[in-house]
């Protein structure tokens, strides 16, 4: 069987783990933000949109400051201030949450594409701009198999997997995570205690357009150093059902975001594999893969998860 | 009798909103505004090519508008238009091509069902797996638009390809191509339009007058009410999905009938989720939904007249972006309209 060949050279590749890693990192941002927004109670399906405009800004402010650097943490703010129209109209104005995400999607595919004229003078896609480099990790380099795996990788990888343990530990060990899970279940008993239940909310959702931000500034100079129109891809529809796989807890929306980052990277090996002999034409058919997987997950292991009693429902303060 | 005049006022105060903000962002990059817009104007209307060019963007984006518009009133969040719109297509296509020989009045209508049966298959998993499993059908039609799209460019690099160039499939035979209505010049005015619009109508009949509409909306209601009165959630979801798919089906089975007459691979471009913007501001009411799409039809055949100008076609995008949000939470609108109100 040529296939399982096939299969077994991509699996004892080390390379094949470094790619999941990668295609992992930006769905991670954005999974650990949906957590953030879901968990005070704010569907947040805008992910996309935020990090479509976090994958933009951050090569626009790399391109003017030529800074990389600068490019990734400024681009942090502007997702911010962003999912801030989604917080003021799902949580002032009560607004229906999803129509309010699907409205900055659509604001973002549109700005993204209407500012690349006016600012790069060309249409479709952005020159190059320069990319994060990546960094070596001392001890792992003596290691053979990790070496070639992990052993030099870009910072924002680590930074993700780093925010993995922060949101944890934010949301299950401190008060102010206490909070957050209290608004999200029940905001009637919060607002009781004395919890200021838009205050949270507002705080969640912020939250999330920094990380979803960031998710897309890997995407764009993490990785490829420029912004192509609509790059982000449906990646942050799959870091949502990576969310609701991983039950809106940070370590779980992990694991499903390696799971969906490790299908991208079979077909993204798939495809490049010499000795697969399948035609050209039907090579892009492995595209299909996370979105497969992602269907066959959602549908098959929902039931197990549950989602936060008041996510999706607006909270009004009685007078 | 207030909430039929909100029912008109904010979707049009929100369009009026959303169009000054445009401007300002017109402004902003050096441009005018005032050029742009009459632009914008003269693009979709000037002549009786504009308005043909027009009236052809409008006819799928009735049919997308009103399967989303289906869908929330069966209370589902339809995003797969985009896919299923695909799905018909293709399906219309392979009827189509292999009508040769059969006559038009078997031809046409067996190429549209074929259409309306691809968006409805397609759009089933999707209700199949809310009804049975939960799975929130925003993610699963989203996952099914990807796969969708990815089939449909194997099918036309692959199976369907024909000829050389850009991705096409063979022509679908005469007799399944729809009678164009007027010609101007290379522009062929559809008769497709028609056919939108007889859907709406009957869409608005299936919901006000029969029983299936009324078990759809009160499902979409309140389906806890709905089960207690003895009606199956599960059942009605499959189907408004299915209705819903058909409907989007239809509209891609129509532009490869009466427009490109064969598929070419991407022809959706964002049609179905512009289904969204459509349903939203003509408030889920079919006929509500023709003004609406005639609306983004003339926004988007007007905004390619406006590059001409120097202003980039997306600003369409951001102004139904603003549009939508500021439907998605009307109080805002609500708000400011009553706050003038008070201060006359």
């Amino acid at each position: 069987m040529k296939i399982l060949e096939v299969l077994w050279n991509i699996f004892t590749n080390p390379l094949f783990y470094k790619l999941t890693l990668t295609a992992s990192t930006p769905l991670l941002f954005a999974s650990l933000g949906g957590v953030f927004s879901e968990i005070t109670g704010v569907v947040n399906i805008a992910l996309e949109g935020i990090m479509l405009l976090g994958a933009f800004s951050s090569v626009v402010i790399t391109y003017y400051t030529g800074n990389v650097w600068l490019g990734f943490l400024l681009s942090i703010p502007i997702g911010v201030g962003f999912s801030w129209f989604h917080a003021w109209a799902s949580i002032k104005w009560r607004g229906n949450q999803i129509v309010s995400a699907t409205a900055l999607i659509l604001v973002a595919q549109g700005l993204t594409g209407f500012l690349m004229e006016p600012i790069f003078g060309q249409p479709g896609q952005t020159p190059y701009v320069g990319r994060i480099n990546e960094i070596s990790i001392p001890g792992v380099s003596k290691i053979p198999f990790l070496r070639e795996a992990i052993g030099t990788i870009s910072p924002i990888v680590l930074l993700a997997f780093a925010l993995v343990a922060f949101a944890w530990f934010l949301i299950y060990k401190t008060p102010l995570g206490l909070r957050m899970r209290a608004v999200g279940e029940n905001p009637e008993a919060a607002d009781t205690l004395g919890v200021d239940v838009f205050k949270i909310r507002y705080f969640g959702v912020l939250m999330s357009g920094a990380l979803a931000s960031m998710g897309g500034a890997f995407l764009s100079i993490g990785e490829v150093g420029n912004f192509r129109e609509l790059m982000t891809g449906g990646r942050g529809f799959i870091a949502l059902a990576a969310m609701i796989l991983g039950n809106w807890n940070p370590v779980g929306a992990m694991w499903a975001c390696l799971l969906f980052g490790m299908s991208e990277a079979l077909a993204n090996q798939l495809q490049s594999s010499p000795l697969l002999n399948v035609p050209a034409t039907v090579k892009p058919l492995f595209n299909l893969f996370p979105f497969v997987v992602t269907l066959v997950v959602v549908a098959g292991l929902i039931g197990r998860t549950r989602p936060p009693a008041a996510d999706g429902v607006p909270y009004e303060k009685e007078e | 009798m207030k909430g039929r005049i909100w029912a008109f006022l904010v979707p049009f105060f929100s369009v009026v909103i959303a169009l000054l903000i445009a401007a300002v962002v017109i402004v902003l990059i050096g441009q005018n505004p005032v050029i742009a817009y009459k632009a914008m104007i003269e693009g979709a209307f000037g002549d009786l090519q504009a308005l043909a060019d027009t009236i052809i963007k409008t006819t799928p984006l009735i049919l997308t508008g009103l399967a989303v518009g289906f869908g929330f009133r069966a209370g589902i969040f339809n995003i797969g238009a985009e896919g299923q719109m695909i799905m018909g297509a293709i399906l219309a296509t392979v009827v189509g091509m292999n009508m040769r020989g059969v006559p038009p009045s078997l031809a046409i209508p067996l190429t549209m069902i074929a259409g309306m049966l691809g968006g409805a298959v397609w759009a089933s998993i999707a209700g199949y797996l809310k009804a049975k499993t939960g799975a929130h059908e925003v993610v699963t039609t989203i996952m099914l638009n990807w796969i969708a799209t990815y089939i449909s460019s194997y099918l036309i690099t692959g199976p369907l390809a024909v000829g050389s160039g850009t991705p096409k499939s063979p022509e679908i035979a005469p007799s399944a191509k729809l009678p164009p209505i007027v010609t101007v010049g290379a522009l062929e005015m559809t008769s497709g339009i028609v056919i939108s619009i007889i859907t709406a109508v009957v869409i608005y009949i299936v919901l006000e007058k029969t029983r299936t509409g009324y078990e759809v909306k009160a499902t979409g209601f309140n389906p806890y009410a709905a089960e207690y009165g003895g009606i199956s959630i599960s059942k009605n979801i499959v189907m408004s999905m299915a209705i819903s798919g058909a409907l989007a089906g239809l509209a891609g089975a129509l532009e490869v009938m009466g427009l490109h007459h064969r598929f070419l691979g991407t022809l959706s471009g964002g049609k179905g989720f512009d289904g969204i913007s459509i349903a939203l501001i003509g408030q889920n009411h079919p006929i509500g939904i023709i003004f609406a799409s005639f609306l983004i039809a003339s926004l988007r055949t007007g905004s390619s007249n406006m590059q001409f100008v120097g202003v980039p076609k997306h600003i369409v995008t951001i102004i139904q972006g603003i549009v939508i949000f500021l439907v998605a939470a009307d109080r805002i609108v609500k708000t400011l309209f009553r706050a003038r109100k008070v201060r006359r």
